[in-house]
């Protein structure tokens, strides 16, 4: 059996135990997905739907309002948000809502937006607690996330042990999560999309993705193995640039159909509460809305609370704060605007949609503006997909150390599995490596939400707590000092 | 007792600078502040590793920045016999030394004219010429 024919049985076998679902009516839906919801709306009312109190706040912090004069030099909460983005955005933005479309309708972008919404609370909190239970080391370097918070903060509750396990859990499963979605999602689509600006199927890199994905890895390595930090650095500071150059892209199609933008929006709604022709109608819609918000922004997966736990602050809330910002940022505008891409084009109704999906999807819609587009596209893609693959690489080398006590041993494992996932991901059908990185990246949810259940009542003090004292003035601009 | 604040770095116009802004506080009764700032911005885009190391990379450029250009320019000061203050800061280069004028409530600027990073200068323009332009206090700037 080759590497890819185990995988496609693999995730067959995985897909089917994490997405076990109900059938309700006509449609199936996945309890996971339901799970997430559920967080999503608990945390909302528990927080006293801080993202409608709250976003002044947050941006005044990313905006230095908040920040101590002694505090220069050390990582801001702007610098911590902008990394956990980059990380975060990534080829769930622009093939996966393709993805939801091409299953779900226009409808499904209502949804990804209340998902969005929603993922603000549950964002909140998992990084609000990623900074309180970090770890700070000898050397002055922290190390943060849900296996430091489940470990302290549940020992601290009297549910030690339940923490431990629900640690190395949640542990593996970012692993996994590192490996799919973080890694073979990326190389996969990515490598979509340069087979369909160099040629297409037939063409030689057509037939030899792994080529690609094997280029892909080298990269890769040449910054987690090789060390090569320059290679990440400029991938960082160049990530920024193409999100506002994919961003312009997608404005100049609406404005080219600007016509057809209050129909677009039409549709987005009535799809949303009719969902016509759409397999399983509303509730299909919801589903495949929910599921690819979540997928895009990863809000209750915890794994953007190991990014944002690097800020400096001796208030664990303020980075809850600004935290709240990225699925704003990823879904209710990144995404809204890829949804608005596709729709208002029409590509999402063609009849080989269905075979089409993910970054195909978004491209042809670029196509039908401009036919040089896709290479844009493509170069977009290429960057997204980079720096989320180095980010992810990241927090599987956080969970690798933090199960094996930081040795270098198991880290240099974890990096070549990586590294050889980046090449059976170049190679693999989408269904395949979607099913896996979904899989992969929703268990991650399973022990991380039980926590912040748990720690609900801590949650709620420090964010609430707050938000009050700054409401009452007690906690003030800092004055500008040198 | 007024305060100079005299911008210093690793280059040979620092060292002009130090000596001018002694010279001139030995006439005028002056106390120097020796002001470094290592350039940073609130607003820079990083990779989770740096993040990660920021705190000890910070202690780093401190030290290097005490140890290569705060410690042979205080020695300029100590031997004119004039009381002096050192500063280490991140921060941009031009707004920090301005700010830290306005809060000592300094008489006079100094700084050399040729900064130690050649090609950010000759792209965006010298942090003299920026103090020159936006400075509320006389700036003098030394060759």
């Amino acid at each position: 059996m080759n590497p890819v024919d185990w995988f496609n049985n693999f995730s067959d076998w995985l897909t089917d135990k994490v997405f076990y679902s109900v059938e309700i009516g006509e449609t199936s839906l996945p309890l996971i997905v339901v799970w997430l919801v559920i967080a999503g709306l608990f945390f909302t009312i528990w927080l006293g739907f801080m993202q409608v109190k709250g976003p002044k706040i947050s941006v005044d912090l990313v905006r230095g309002k908040y920040s101590k004069p002694e505090d220069r030099g050390e990582v801001t909460h702007f610098q911590a948000l902008a990394t956990a983005v980059s990380g975060t955005v990534g080829l769930g933005n622009i093939a996966g809502v393709a993805v939801a479309i091409s299953l779900g309708g226009p409808g499904a972008t209502f949804w990804m937006i209340c998902a969005g919404l929603l993922g603000m609370a549950t964002k909140m909190a998992e990084c609000m607690l990623g900074v309180k239970y970090r770890n700070h080391h000898e050397d002055g370097s922290v190390s943060g996330g849900p296996m430091y918070y489940l470990t302290k903060g549940l020992s601290e509750k009297g549910l030690g042990g339940l923490g431990k396990v629900l640690a190395v859990l949640f542990s593996i499963f970012m692993i996994g999560g590192a490996v799919g979605g973080g890694n073979m999602f990326q190389s996969n689509q990515a490598t979509a999309q340069i087979v369909a600006v160099t040629g297409g199927e037939g063409s030689f890199l057509g037939e030899n993705g792994w080529i690609i994905g094997l280029i892909f890895a080298i990269l890769v390595g040449a910054v987690i193995i090789g060390g090569i930090k320059s290679i990440a650095r400029v991938t960082e500071k160049v990530v920024p640039f193409m999100a506002v150059l994919y961003l312009t892209a997608c404005i100049i199609v609406l404005l080219w159909n600007i016509t057809s933008l209050p129909a677009a929006i039409g549709e987005i709604f009535a799809g949303a509460f009719t969902g016509e022709g759409i397999a399983g109608g509303v509730v299909g819609a919801l589903i495949v809305g929910f599921q690819r918000a979540a997928f895009s922004n990863e809000a209750g997966l915890g794994s953007a609370s190991v990014a944002h736990s690097a800020v400096k602050t001796e208030e664990p809330a303020t980075e809850g704060f600004v935290a709240m910002l990225e699925p704003f940022i990823d879904t209710v505008v990144i995404c809204t605007m890829t949804a608005l891409t596709i729709i208002i084009t029409g590509v999402w109704d063609d009849p080989d949609v269905a075979e089409l999906g993910g970054v195909d999807l978004t491209s042809r819609s670029f196509e039908t503006v401009l036919p040089w587009f896709p290479v844009v596209l493509a170069v977009a893609v290429v960057l997204f997909a980079f720096s989320t693959m180095l980010s992810w690489s990241y927090y599987g080398m956080k969970a690798t150390g933090y199960m094996f006590g930081d040795s270098t041993l198991a880290e240099n494992v974890f990096k070549v599995i990586f590294l050889i996932f980046t090449v059976i991901g170049s190679a693999a059908a989408l269904e395949k490596v979607i099913n896996f990185s979904d899989s992969a990246i929703f268990l991650m949810s399973i022990p991380n939400i039980i926590g912040l259940y748990i720690l609900a009542r801590v949650i709620r003090k420090e964010i609430n707590g707050y938000y009050d004292r700054v409401q009452s003035g007690e906690i003030k601009y800092a004055e500008e000092k040198v | 007792m007024e305060t100079v604040v005299v911008g210093v770095d690793n280059s040979d116009t620092s060292t002009h600078a130090v000596e001018f802004a002694v010279d001139r506080a030995q006439k005028n009764d002056w106390k120097v502040c020796l002001v470094h700032v290592i350039p940073w911005t609130p607003y820079s885009f990083q990779t989770p590793m740096e993040n990660e190391h920021r705190h000890e990379q910070k202690e780093h450029e401190i030290k290097a920045a005490h140890d290569q250009i705060m410690v042979p320019m205080a020695e300029i000061a100590e031997q004119g016999g004039v009381p002096h203050e050192e500063v280490i800061i991140h921060g941009k280069p031009s707004d920090t030394m301005l700010d830290l004028a306005k809060e000592r409530h300094a008489v006079h600027l100094i700084v050399g004219r040729i900064g130690d990073s050649g090609l950010r200068e000759a792209i965006f323009g010298s942090v003299a010429s920026r103090l020159v332009q936006h400075a509320e206090i006389p700036v003098t700037v030394v060759p």
